[in-house]
């Protein structure tokens, strides 16, 4: 069998010869390679050693050999973050002098505030108010239509720039809820009585046993100097609006309770020593354009 | 050891050495289509970065224009977009069918007349024929000693070579630039890195591939003569040694006393006129093969032979070996152009071509997707209204400036406010984009409190429509509320 087909018919008959090499009588054409292809092959090992000469390329047993040409990845990351940040301080440069509005209403320095702001968010905001900004339980959505300290374009820079309760920032924008029942202002009956006329305001379900007379009698004495009258909340104060249905602690009985009797005090921190004008900017009309903005 | 009797049978080593081909210029019919092909694409890929197209002010004036940075291809009244790409795969596809269906016809007619690496190496040959002489002169000079003369010719030859190589190279790079602008940057040094990094790169293949590589390219690169051969039949033409008038060859003085002497005598008389005239070094005598790219000009050497002997012409000539075998056996010769496969291949080619020309003809020039915000999918308002945030964009294929309109379908007494929109018209937010532009907008959608739909996810469709053209685009997309709980 071996010998039949080591001079099979087919190779004679291709008029090509064979390498000689047989695998159970399975034999190999010799259509041989051109030379200078073979060459090409030989200057591609040559590269190679050239390739370890010029760039990093063995592991050694701390360290690794650098390359003459001193190549590393890291460094040149460093030097495109470097070139983007010089591009975004040099696109930026427009909203550093101009007003709020004025930015708002110019395309490009919209689409850049609206781009510098999105990424600033996500870096600094989104651990407490979310990566969409619709906030968690104490942390306002800032896409609602509801402000504790206003939501124009100016009072949303104010407040990025100074923060709120922030020791820290003379200007910052102070105001909380007092602690009724902890300063023993409030007895709790006297507090259960009131939660139940603020969900009465706010069109919300009340005990039946729950004394509302009373209750608006106790509102007005306290809490009208800084909710108003009507409850309709007061800007100058960061005091909520208490009739709408936006409740940043909750609205349920218990939560109002809580709310009443430990006080509440938000806090965020002032941002003017921490990101440039040009991010804060952004950040302003970013969060003013999520949709609540004023 | 067995290793060494092993290669003591090889007959011929496993590297080969470089042969190199000395095609002789040859005149006649093919030899003229040649040049006339050479011309015309040559002419074309040289010329075309000049041609102008008006196409207003906020465009490009070049005809044929690969404007990268801005990711705009421009084919005289036609502009491609990227996410229009599909267009020239659809081209890619018409060349492919294109390719086979010549194949099936006529063989590697693409090869042997119009593919680059023929042209410039054709170009190339008659380079060297006019500074060296023809194939015979060109023999002896290589094998002379260096002489003032064998130097002076060899260096006018590369000098020749490496400028049409260079200026090769430079024509690339004018696709990808206004050409006139370009041109003048070249010649100043101002132009941009990159097109003095590809007509380098440009110079050195055409130099390396048309000067040196020639037929090593079609023999050992191409992967096209393998694929072509796996796609023809024995009714495609192709430059074909008619054996049955050439066999028994012999040289003329032979075949002269074969024929006084009554005997059977071939049309061949073996003056290897055909081997010498080919640009890839084979000899067609021995039938179809891999390194013949039928340039047909062996048919016009060996034409020219018959004449001078007194022979019918077309002893090597586009012809097939079933036919070959048919006029031996005393059948009729069958042509068949008309058959399944070529009427497959063009019923293929006219039906992705006029595919491509109706959605070419009928695409829109104002696209619009929509984005739903993810997070938070929606926002309750203080009236107990529900808003959805929408990132919508929209693309304006036109060369002018649009306005248009933004409107909502599918919800009751939706409001809709769009930031950055300054304008409206009667309610309904309008917005502007520039020619030939994109542009993000953030649509806010809200609903009153006692129009929220039942459903948690309403299907809605988003609309931009233009006011003077009343030409509209829809982006399908959902309004999410808590629903009817």
């Amino acid at each position: 069998m071996a010998d039949e087909t080591k001079t099979g018919e087919d190779v004679q008959s291709s008029g090509v010869g064979t390498t000689g090499h047989e695998w159970d009588g399975i034999q190999e054409y010799n259509n041989p390679l051109p030379k200078w292809w073979v060459w090409t092959f030989y200057v591609t090992l040559l590269w190679s050693v050239v390739y370890w000469i010029l760039m990093p390329s063995f592991p050694l047993i701390s360290d690794y050999t650098k390359g003459i040409r001193g190549h590393s990845q890291r460094a040149v990351v460093a030097e495109a973050v470097a070139e983007v940040e010089a591009l975004r301080a040099q696109n930026g440069s427009a909203l550093e002098d101009a007003e709020l509005e004025a930015i708002k209403a110019d395309p490009d320095m919209l689409t850049f505030a609206m781009a510098n702001g999105r990424a600033a968010f996500g870096d600094n905001c989104a651990p407490c108010h979310g990566t969409g900004a619709a906030g968690f339980k104490g942390y306002p959505n800032l896409n609602d239509d509801d402000w504790l300290w206003g939501g124009t374009l100016e009072d949303i820079h104010t407040t990025l720039l100074h923060g709120i309760n922030w020791d820290q920032d003379d200007d910052t924008r102070f105001g909380g809820m007092t602690a009724f029942g902890e300063e023993e202002l409030l007895t709790s009956d006297e507090i259960a009585t009131v939660a139940n006329y603020v969900r009465s305001i706010a069109g919300l379900e009340t005990r039946d046993d729950a004394d509302l007379e009373a209750g608006a009698t106790l509102f007005e004495d306290n809490c009208a100097a800084c909710h108003g009258e009507n409850g309709a909340g007061m800007i100058e104060t960061g005091a909520p609006n208490l009739t709408d249905g936006i409740w940043l602690f909750g609205a349920d009985e218990a939560d109002i309770i809580e709310g009443v009797y430990f006080g509440r005090r938000g806090v965020m921190p002032a941002w003017v020593n921490r990101l440039d004008p040009v991010t804060i900017k952004s950040l302003a009309v970013y969060v003013h354009s999520l949709g609540g903005g004023q | 050891m067995a290793a060494d009797p092993l290669i003591a049978e090889l007959e011929q080593p496993l590297y080969k050495e470089h042969e190199k081909v000395y095609p002789q210029m040859v005149r006649g019919r093919y030899r003229r289509i040649k040049w006339a092909v050479m011309a015309v694409t040559l002419g074309i890929y040289y010329g075309l970065p000049f041609v102008r197209w008006d196409r207003g002010p906020n465009a490009p004036d070049q005809a044929v224009l690969l404007d990268l940075p801005a990711r705009r291809f421009y084919f005289f009244s036609i502009e491609i977009w990227p996410q229009e790409f599909y267009y020239v795969t659809g081209l890619l596809v018409l060349a492919a069918i294109g390719l086979f269906l010549a194949n099936a016809i006529a063989g590697r007619v693409w090869c042997g007349y119009t593919c680059p690496q023929t042209v410039w190496t054709d170009l190339f040959i008659a380079v060297e024929n006019f500074f060296e002489g023809d194939r015979r002169t060109r023999i002896q000079l290589d094998k002379g000693p260096w002489t003032t003369d064998k130097i002076l010719r060899k260096v006018g030859k590369h000098g020749v070579w490496l400028f049409i190589a260079w200026w090769t190279g430079g024509a690339w790079v004018l696709y990808f630039a206004d050409a006139p602008t370009l041109v003048v940057e070249l010649a100043t040094g101002t132009a941009p890195f990159q097109a003095y990094l590809w007509i380098g790169i440009l110079t050195a293949t055409t130099y390396t591939l048309a000067g040196h590589a020639r037929e090593q390219v079609c023999i050992y690169m191409c992967p096209w003569p393998r694929i072509q051969a796996a796609l023809t039949d024995q009714y495609a033409l192709n430059v074909t040694y008619r054996t049955d008038r050439g066999e028994p060859r012999g040289s003329l003085k032979k075949m002269r006393a074969k024929e006084a002497a009554g005997e059977p005598v071939g049309d061949c008389i073996d003056c290897h006129q055909c081997v010498f005239a080919c640009p890839t070094g084979v000899d067609i005598r021995d039938g179809i093969q891999l390194g013949c790219i039928q340039c047909g000009l062996c048919m016009d050497a060996c034409d020219t032979v018959m004449d001078k002997i007194g022979r019918p012409r077309g002893l090597i000539a586009y012809d097939t070996d079933m036919n070959i075998q048919a006029r031996e056996e005393g059948k009729p010769e069958a042509f068949r152009p008309i058959r399944p496969r070529t009427v497959i291949y063009a019923g293929v080619l006219v039906i992705a071509g006029l595919a491509m020309l109706f959605t070419l003809a009928n695409r829109p020039f104002v696209d619009l997707t929509a984005q739903h915000d993810r997070n938070p999918q929606f926002v309750q308002l203080s009236d107990g209204g529900v808003r959805n945030g929408f990132r919508i964009n929209i693309a304006n294929k036109r060369l002018f400036h649009r306005r248009f309109l933004v409107q909502v379908r599918g919800l009751e007494n939706a409001s809709l406010s769009i930031v950055g929109a300054s304008d409206d018209i009667a309610g309904t937010p309008a917005v502007e984009v520039g020619p030939d532009q994109t542009h993000d907008f953030r649509l806010l959608v809200a609903v009153p409190r006692e129009y929220l739909p039942d459903e948690p996810s309403m299907p809605i469709r988003i609309r931009i429509m233009e006011m003077e053209t009343g030409e509209v685009a829809e982006a399908r997309d959902f309004f999410k509320s808590p629903g009817d709980q």
